[in-house]
């Protein structure tokens, strides 16, 4: 064993970010660590790498007990790490960024020759025959990528922690690591690859570890699983159980509001077809990267589409700026809270009235008694939970929160209400709370589109569910069909099936 | 006893109360200090110098809050001051009557602050570089249009401004104080203040919100321009002249001065114009006081210095919590720090530099 952590376990005011984990990384293997976002992965680098301290556990390396108390001692005992955006200062030469901190000296100066002599022969091994005295930022992510590689190789040497390294490569330049990651291996490192891409997992990695919700779900060698077994390790789902929903299934019969026609963003999202009906709710599946808030951005107009147009009952739609969408009855609950969604600084009371007020514009102000009683009708009808409306929201729980913008956005008697991840990162109460709103919405008559890594949830009040991969639309499960084992199928699938349906 | 006063009047609390304190100390320097007089129809008196004294600050300090609000600053109003002064004399000079002077001189401000808002909302620069721009430049174009010297002028109209007076109260007084009760009043009776708050705290989630974020920006850069305009009308028509080298030279770092006083932060978000115009007030007390203490004028700037570091050490938060803490039992705040997987992105960067640079 190279790399041993055991019971470790990580806490956090508020949450239990691991709980009890545990890892092991053999010689000469490429170990994945997989799961959604907020599962637990950086986390659990961080504690083996001394970033953080864990509250409890114990991590050995050869067998011996260690305790990095930062990342650098970490790196002296063995353990590099490679980021997704390079950690590497673009304005040296690539022959100092190799040797910062330890140039090769003499008579007390910095010898430039021997420092890019070393520098040749340590890329060399690499297969990377390039200038070593220009600069970093003059060489491709790829090279860059490389060259952090090698630095962290050269420092520790044992184990070898790459965290989305392949996020900003292509194809060929994935090739190019890959190799090298595989030369690492055969050399006995041992690597362990963080990455959100299941075929690159499938490629190069020997073993996997998946965690969900700070817990350890299992750990296995690849040879051994299957995609859909992985995607179901991820998702939190067993193939064998099965819910079948007792609800009514019947799709919406109400006519259909908004029509969206081969609406797209090169770069971004592929051009998808979607028709939203009165009193439906659609939900959209696909995991992390895989297009679901780039499929909610464009239809708000956060981000332009390219392609496209947008109808509702017939008549052009002009959706440039979330601005225009607002004006055109459609609201968005953003996925990351804190950043896109509150004001936190601000009063609950006013963070309920902004999209009203925005609405209006600036000169038809609402008066201050006005404002209080929307806000207060939110509070008593969403049970938001605070001592009165003039709280900065920013102190509310992450339930609290949701149900504020959720609010912001009823305020403005929205006709489709576009949710992104509405449940994460809420307490158990507050989920169930948020899940008999977005039914109760859809009854009153209003046109939703939720998307949500949690699939029952999902199973349990979509009329359609559209499931995408690599930012595409890939199929469209309705009536029966949507079931969580329909879903995970089509994730994993690597087939070109267009429709999952029954 | 605090909580039974009103809550706008208890934000501005702490300046007041500097305020007090600072005359308090001008009268010990200058017994006379509280003394008015009146003569030739017009009040006269350190106090009523002050109010007069502090026009061009107060006027900059309306603009500059307003844009701090959104998380940006405005360097350029000193530079904008002299541009407008030197655009209204020169107007005057070629035979204008004032009312047409003074309105090319405000547009000529507006415009100024139209380009910072460009420059700032469209191109997204930095404002503290953005606005450097023009304060570096400002000064070249207001020399352009005085032709490199002192352009002098009679036009009582324009004179009247800066050194008249209306109801026995000196008309840069008035003018600032009915500029700064007419922007409280249209930022708080409408929804402009709320918006700019919004804006400067998270603009993103303001522009998600359907607010017109990069709108209200280039807004609240041109209301600074205009403020700054009639801070230069008034200082040009108090000198009877515009002198493009020196009117309003570093008022700019007075008026932020006067914002952070008045308890406005620079990070954006809740901002309080009483609490800017007290903290203008502050900043020229502290002038009047020692030129009239009579101080060797060598030491005006050092003791000017000490007074507001000694001001700001008391506004800090370190401060403030002892002083919170002496008062108040304490008091367990609930820490909403979530976890966040990878932390934040600059933690992360932040670790990431640490462990693949050190040796």
């Amino acid at each position: 064993m190279l790399l041993q952590g055991r019971n470790i376990t990580k806490n956090f005011p508020g949450a239990l970010a691991l709980d009890a984990v545990d890892f092991n990384l053999l010689p000469g293997e490429v170990h994945a660590l997989l799961g959604e976002n907020g599962a637990g992965k950086s986390t659990l680098v961080k504690c083996l790498t001394g970033a953080y301290r864990r509250d409890s556990g114990a991590i050995f390396l050869d067998n011996q007990p260690i305790n990095p108390r930062s990342t650098l001692e970490a790196q002296d005992l063995g353990i590099g790490t490679v980021y997704q955006e390079v950690n590497l200062l673009p304005n040296l030469t690539v022959a100092e960024n190799l040797f910062l901190g330890r140039q090769p000296r003499r008579l007390g100066l910095v010898s430039t020759r021997r420092m890019n002599a070393g520098a040749r022969e340590i890329l060399s091994g690499y297969g990377l025959k390039i200038d070593v005295s220009r600069e970093l930022s003059s060489y491709s992510i790829a090279i860059q990528q490389i060259i952090a590689i090698a630095r962290a190789v050269d420092l520790s040497g044992k184990v070898l922690i790459l965290d989305e390294p392949t996020a900003s490569l292509d194809a060929t330049e994935v090739q190019m690591l890959f190799s090298i990651i595989r030369r690492l291996r055969d050399d006995g490192l041992g690597i362990i690859f963080i990455s959100h891409f299941l075929d690159q997992v499938f490629e190069i990695c020997d073993a996997l570890t998946v965690l969900r919700n700070g817990r350890l779900v299992g750990t296995s060698k690849l040879a051994d699983t299957s995609r859909l077994k992985l995607v179901n390790m991820m998702l939190g789902r067993s193939l064998e159980e099965e819910i079948h929903k007792e609800k009514d299934r019947t799709a919406s019969v109400d006519p259909v509001q908004l029509q969206f026609k081969n609406f797209g963003r090169s770069g971004h999202i592929k051009a998808f077809d979607l028709d939203i009906r009165k009193r439906e709710i659609v939900g959209v599946a696909g995991l992390l990267g895989s297009g679901r808030t780039e499929t909610a951005e464009i239809l708000f107009g956060a981000i332009g589409h390219d392609s496209g147009e947008a109808l509702a009952e017939g008549k052009p739609l002009r959706l440039t700026s979330p601005r225009a969408a607002v004006a055109q009855g459609f609201a968005f609950c953003p996925e990351d809270r804190k950043r896109d969604g509150i004001v936190a600084d601000l009063s609950v009371r006013e963070n309920i009235i902004l999209a009203l007020q925005g609405q209006r514009g600036w000169l038809r102000a609402l008066s201050k008694s006005e404002q209080t009683a929307i806000a207060d009708g939110y509070i008593a009808s969403l049970d938001i939970r605070t001592p009165d409306c003039e709280k900065p929201v920013g102190q509310l729980s992450g339930g609290n929160q949701q149900k504020v913008i959720l609010a912001r956005w009823l305020a403005t008697n929205p006709r489709f209400l576009i949710l992104d991840e509405p449940t994460r990162g809420i307490d158990v109460g507050a989920h169930a709370e948020i899940i008999r709103f977005i039914e109760a919405l859809c009854d009153e008559g209003m046109s939703l589109l939720v998307i949500s890594s949690e699939l029952e949830e999902l199973v349990d009040y979509s009329q359609r569910v559209i499931v995408l991969r690599d930012r595409a639309h890939v199929a469209e499960l309705t009536g029966d069909a949507i079931t969580t084992t329909n879903i995970i199928r089509a994730i994993a699938s690597d087939g070109h099936e267009d429709k999952v349906s029954a | 006893m605090m909580n039974r006063l009103h809550p706008a009047l208890r934000r501005i609390l702490p300046q007041l109360i500097t305020l007090v304190v600072v005359l308090g100390c001008n009268v010990l320097v200058f017994p006379d200090f509280f003394k008015i007089e009146m003569s030739n129809g017009r009040l006269y008196g350190s106090i009523i110098d002050i109010l007069n004294r502090g026009a061009p600050v107060a006027l900059l300090a309306i603009g500059m809050t307003l844009v701090i609000a959104t998380k940006g600053i405005d360097l350029s109003v000193g530079a904008v001051m002299a541009i407008c002064g030197a655009v209204a004399a020169a107007a005057v000079a070629g035979g204008s009557d004032v009312a047409t002077a003074v309105v090319l001189a405000l547009c000529a401000g507006i415009v100024c602050g139209l380009w910072n808002g460009f420059l700032v909302a469209v191109l997204n620069i930095q404002p503290i570089v953005a606005t450097l721009i023009l304060m570096v430049a400002g000064r070249g174009v207001a020399q352009l249009i005085t032709e490199g010297v002192i352009l002098t002028f009679t036009n009582e109209g324009l004179i009247f401004l800066g050194s008249g007076s209306l109801m026995a109260l000196p008309m840069p007084f008035l003018i600032w104080l009915g500029f700064g009760v007419m922007t409280a009043i249209v930022v708080r009776k409408t929804a402009l203040g709320l918006l700019i708050e919004a804006v400067g705290i998270n603009l993103r989630a303001s522009t998600l919100s359907g607010v017109r974020g990069n709108v209200l920006i280039v807004a609240v850069y041109a209301i600074s321009g205009l403020c700054a305009a009639t801070a230069g009308i008034i200082v040009a028509a108090d000198i009877k002249g515009a002198d493009a080298n020196n009117a309003g030279l570093w008022l700019e770092l007075d008026a932020i001065l006067a914002v952070v006083i008045g308890g406005t932060s620079l990070l954006g978000g809740r901002f309080t114009l009483a609490g800017s115009l007290i903290g203008a007030m502050i900043i020229q007390s502290i002038n009047t006081g020692i030129l009239l203490s009579g101080f060797p004028p060598e030491f005006n700037l050092i003791i000017k210095a000490f007074i507001i570091l000694v001001i700001l050490i008391i506004q800090s938060p370190i401060v403030q919590s002892v002083l919170f803490a002496m008062r108040m039992p304490p008091d367990l705040s609930n820490d909403d720090a979530e976890p966040v997987e990878g932390g934040s992105a600059r933690d992360r960067d932040a670790s990431a530099q640490k462990e693949g640079m050190a040796p």
